[in-house]
């Protein structure tokens, strides 16, 4: 009998596909089920940021921009913003607004962390948990519509301060929140992360050793979930993030190796835990009066300088890279957006798997194309 | 029954249609209504409340709505399909499916065909379904349909095996393949029906419904068009009715290894109360009802379970249901040989 | 923990003053210069050296500088073991825009080079896989040059709108 002839079939994965949350789109070479290569191409959601910022009259007005960068947690990306060009004005801001961007990241951490997990279960097939996250995010989502009158894309945090103070009523809604929020993450647990199923399907599925995610400068749970405790809040603390205690969540490889998908998922689940406690900590110590726009700077002029400040969004390491010419706008901005560095590893983890690891793999690097195209 | 309707039509040819068609009577009412259950029982799932408009109480009509709707759409044919293959696939889905309900009693007094191969009729006449994914994978032309119609193939031809063997289990325990009379061997109370009978009857309803969600393709085991792999998978390139016919022939498909599974297990069209409620007429209730109630459960693991990885699927058929089903088919008959 | 002027000193002391330079007059932090010809060497020196160990890059970007008709490349490094981080440079003309690649020092640095190629155009030698990232493959010009001017038409569309 002759031998028969087999080729590799190419397909393509995306830009419209379910999985790939967003447009990107993944070039696979397959050899059956099984990935022989997996090549990601981005930028069908290019919009510019970098450029828009520099034609920008104002650095207050990049703010919108920066939003629109990782559109689920824009919370996130406003602080990280707002602290690097504090740093290049030397401006320091009121502890009240301290304490209400704290507030603020750490919803809008576990607002982020709950889609994450929630269209995770979708990927692997469970829709029922993905509801159930948005019903829970949906409470975050009304604090802030209650503080900035947006539900996604805020504004809120402005360069020396916020653009509203919060209503009179905020630290009651929190505290509502956060004693609703826990019993819920166990819900979350039975239903879907100790489904023997869905540990079948993440655990020693796309395993990214530790030093191979140092290599690649994978950041936030895709570098915790591979053992590697990093975590700026706590490495390299940005606004107050030093006055509370909270523990950075590292994978242990418990249903498999360290690294696979499920502790990438794992980590997220445990850091809304964390989230919860640093808001407990906060909402005791935030000051009820003082004024939010003490410290706004009625025009910014920076020096000329430049300044690369770092936060942790829930996606991980964002990073600012601001240049001035001593002008009104800015000279150059680079957003160092952390699913850009962190989809780079995905063809390095998943040759050898299948179609669905894709997927899973996908799912647990939980990207957002806004940020990585910007 | 026949017989009977040859009695009141002028022509014989047009009684045979009447009773063929008769099922149908069942069959589109239902998938309706599962559709809409379907909806609902998610929803109450997931914290939400589905539809609530269409139609005034709890969104009643809004399948009816949507079937309207399918009808009226764009038939949407790929340029670069095989048009023949690619229009015939989801008819010749249905009418593998529909087949099947030939066999089925419905009540004491009507079964479609009095087969003495029944139970072997339907599990060869189902297979015709693989055959038409199959097809509509190929004739789309596009490699995710392709994928998930090999996908489909690989999974339905191997869940047949368990399947076979658990009903061969009530085989063995029944001495027949006729449908019916396994049915009338139920009669009396729910202590005559089969999986009370036999201890290891109990474990062979266990395997049939799982490897039998294997084969109308529900979660876990809804690899074929799973949705967040494959796109659609056989489906993609389907829209308006030729898709609706695919979904009809899903749900079909439920409502036929749900009710095989209640005639060969939990009595048939038999009242569970003896005498009470029982008669020709009850005995559609009854054999609804239980048909349902599977559905329900289907409906149930679909909202909670995530999905199988392939690999994972085949090794829980190869390796765990095929050999159980097997020592189990064998202690079924080594029980019946005992007592 | 060690701080620029340190790290420089270190620098020195093994590649030469022409090869490294540093600017302790910038804001903020003061940033070392590096020869873009020994840039991978310098990188694999602060990546493999016990007492520097810089094991993560995070980030690296294109500028471009219209007035000194120069461009260059930001490195920001950083060590999650020894804590401290540090600003690298290599500023290449504009007309010969030749970077060496260090992909192989840092994977990381892949998609940040094929990007700063997209952005600002310049070439970085040794890189596997020099493409354009963000923008399509037939796109002209480089859009965060400070003289970029939009093309009319791409493949038949109009552009600016």
């Amino acid at each position: 009998m002759p031998e028969l002839r087999t080729e590799e079939m190419t397909i393509n994965m995306g830009p419209q596909h379910p999985s790939t949350h967003g447009v990107l789109r993944v070039e696979l070479v397959l050899d059956g089920e099984i990935v022989v290569d997996a090549i990601p191409h981005i930028g069908y959601l290019h919009r510019c940021f970098e450029k828009h910022s520099e034609s920008m009259n104002d650095y207050q007005q990049v703010i919108p921009y920066v939003d629109r960068m990782d559109y689920v947690a824009a919370m996130s990306n406003e602080l990280g913003y707002a602290i690097a060009v504090e740093r290049m004005l030397e401006i320091e801001v009121p502890e009240r607004v301290e304490y209400i961007r704290v507030i603020m990241a750490e919803l809008q951490r576990i607002a982020s962390h709950l889609l994450a997990i929630g269209t995770y279960g979708l990927d692997i097939g469970a829709f029922t948990p993905f509801l159930h996250c948005f019903r829970d995010r949906e409470r975050i989502l009304e604090i802030f519509e209650s503080a900035c009158g947006a539900r996604l894309l805020y504004n809120y945090i402005w360069v020396g301060g916020l653009s509203h103070d919060v209503p009179s009523n905020f630290k009651d809604k929190v505290r509502d929140f956060i004693n609703y929020f826990p019993p819920k993450i166990k819900g979350y647990n039975d239903l879907l992360t100790y489904n023997k199923i869905f540990i079948d399907r993440t655990a020693d599925v796309g395993v990214l050793p530790p030093e191979v995610a140092l290599n690649y400068a994978a950041s936030g749970p895709v570098l915790r979930g591979s053992g590697v405790d990093w975590d700026l809040r706590r490495n390299d603390p940005y606004s107050i993030y030093d006055r509370f205690e909270f523990d950075v969540v590292v994978g242990k490889g418990e249903m498999g190796t360290v690294g696979d998908c499920w502790d990438r998922y794992i980590v997220r689940v445990r850091e809304m835990e964390q989230s919860v406690r640093i808001i407990e900590q906060a909402v005791e110590q935030m000051p009820d009066e003082g004024d939010v726009k003490a410290a706004v700077p009625k025009r910014i002029r920076p020096p000329e300088a430049e300044i690369y400040a770092r936060t942790e969004t829930p996606r991980g390491e964002l990073g600012y890279y601001i240049i001035s010419d001593g002008s009104m706008s800015p000279f150059r901005v680079k957003g160092r957006s952390p699913c850009f560095v962190n989809l780079s590893v995905l063809p390095a983890i998943s040759r050898g798997s299948m179609i669905a690891d894709i997927v899973a793999i996908i799912g647990s690097i939980d990207i957002v194309l806004g940020e990585i195209d910007r | 029954m026949v017989e009977t309707l040859e009695q009141f039509l002028p022509h014989p040819l047009l009684a045979i249609i009447m009773h063929a068609a008769l099922p149908m009577v069942i069959v589109f009412p239902y998938v309706l209504f599962a559709v809409w259950l379907e909806r609902k029982v998610s929803a109450h799932m997931q914290d939400r409340l589905g539809p609530m408009r269409t139609g005034g109480w709890h969104g009643w009509s809004q399948t009816i709505a949507d079937m309207i709707k399918m009808i009226q759409k764009e038939d949407i044919v790929p340029s670069r399909s095989d048009k023949f293959l690619f229009k015939f696939a989801p008819f010749l889905a249905f009418m593998g499916a529909y087949a099947a309900f030939a066999v089925i009693p419905f009540s004491s007094e009507y079964i479609g065909a009095h087969l003495d191969v029944g139970a072997f009729y339907i599990l060869a006449v189902t297979s015709v379904v693989t055959l038409s994914i199959l097809m509509a994978g190929w004739a789309s032309n596009n490699k995710w349909s392709l994928l998930g119609a090999m996908r489909t193939s690989a999974q339905i031809v191997s869940y047949e095996v368990p399947t076979v063997v658990a009903v061969l289990s009530v085989i063995v325990a029944t001495g027949t393949l006729n449908l019916m009379t396994i049915s009338e061997m139920q009669t009396g109370t729910i202590f005559n029906w089969l999986i009370f009978s036999n201890p290891f009857l109990l474990i062979a309803f266990v395997l049939y419904f799982i490897s039998s969600l294997a084969e109308v393709n529900r979660t876990p085991f809804d690899l074929p068009e799973s949705e967040s792999e494959l796109v659609g998978g056989f489906q993609t390139e389907y829209s308006g009715m030729r898709w609706g016919m695919f979904m009809l022939t899903e749900y079909a498909d439920m409502l036929l290894v749900s009710l095989l599974g209640s005639v060969l297990f939990f009595g048939a069209w038999n009242s569970p109360f003896g005498d009470f409620m029982s008669g020709p007429v009850w005995g559609v209730f009854w054999m609804v009802s239980k048909g349902m109630f599977f559905i329900f459960v289907m409906m149930w693991l679909r909202w909670t379970l995530p999905r199988l990885r392939v690999d994972q699927l085949m090794d829980v058929c190869w390796k765990y249901l095929i050999p159980i089903a097997f020592i189990n088919l064998v202690l079924v008959a080594l029980w019946e040989m005992l007592f | 923990m060690k701080n620029p002027e340190e790290i420089y000193a270190i620098l020195k002391e093994k590649f030469g003053e022409e090869k490294v330079e540093l600017k302790e007059d910038a804001k903020v932090v003061p940033w070392i210069v590096a020869a873009p010809d020994s840039i991978k060497e310098v990188t694999k020196f602060l990546r493999d050296d016990d007492g520097l160990d810089f094991d993560y890059l995070m980030c690296l970007s294109g500028v471009h500088y219209p007035k000194d008709n120069s461009l260059g490349v930001t490195y920001h490094v950083n060590s999650t073991r020894k804590k401290h981080s540090l600003t690298l440079k290599c500023i290449v003309p504009e007309d010969n825009p030749h970077v060496q690649s260090i992909e192989s020092v840092w994977k990381t640095a892949n998609w940040h080079e094929r990007e700063v190629y997209d952005m600002v155009g310049i070439m970085f030698d040794g890189h596997p896989d020099m493409r354009r990232i963000l923008c399509p493959d037939d796109w002209e010009g480089h859009p965060l040059r400070k003289d970029y001017k939009v093309q009319e038409y791409y493949r038949g569309m109009k552009v600016p709108y």
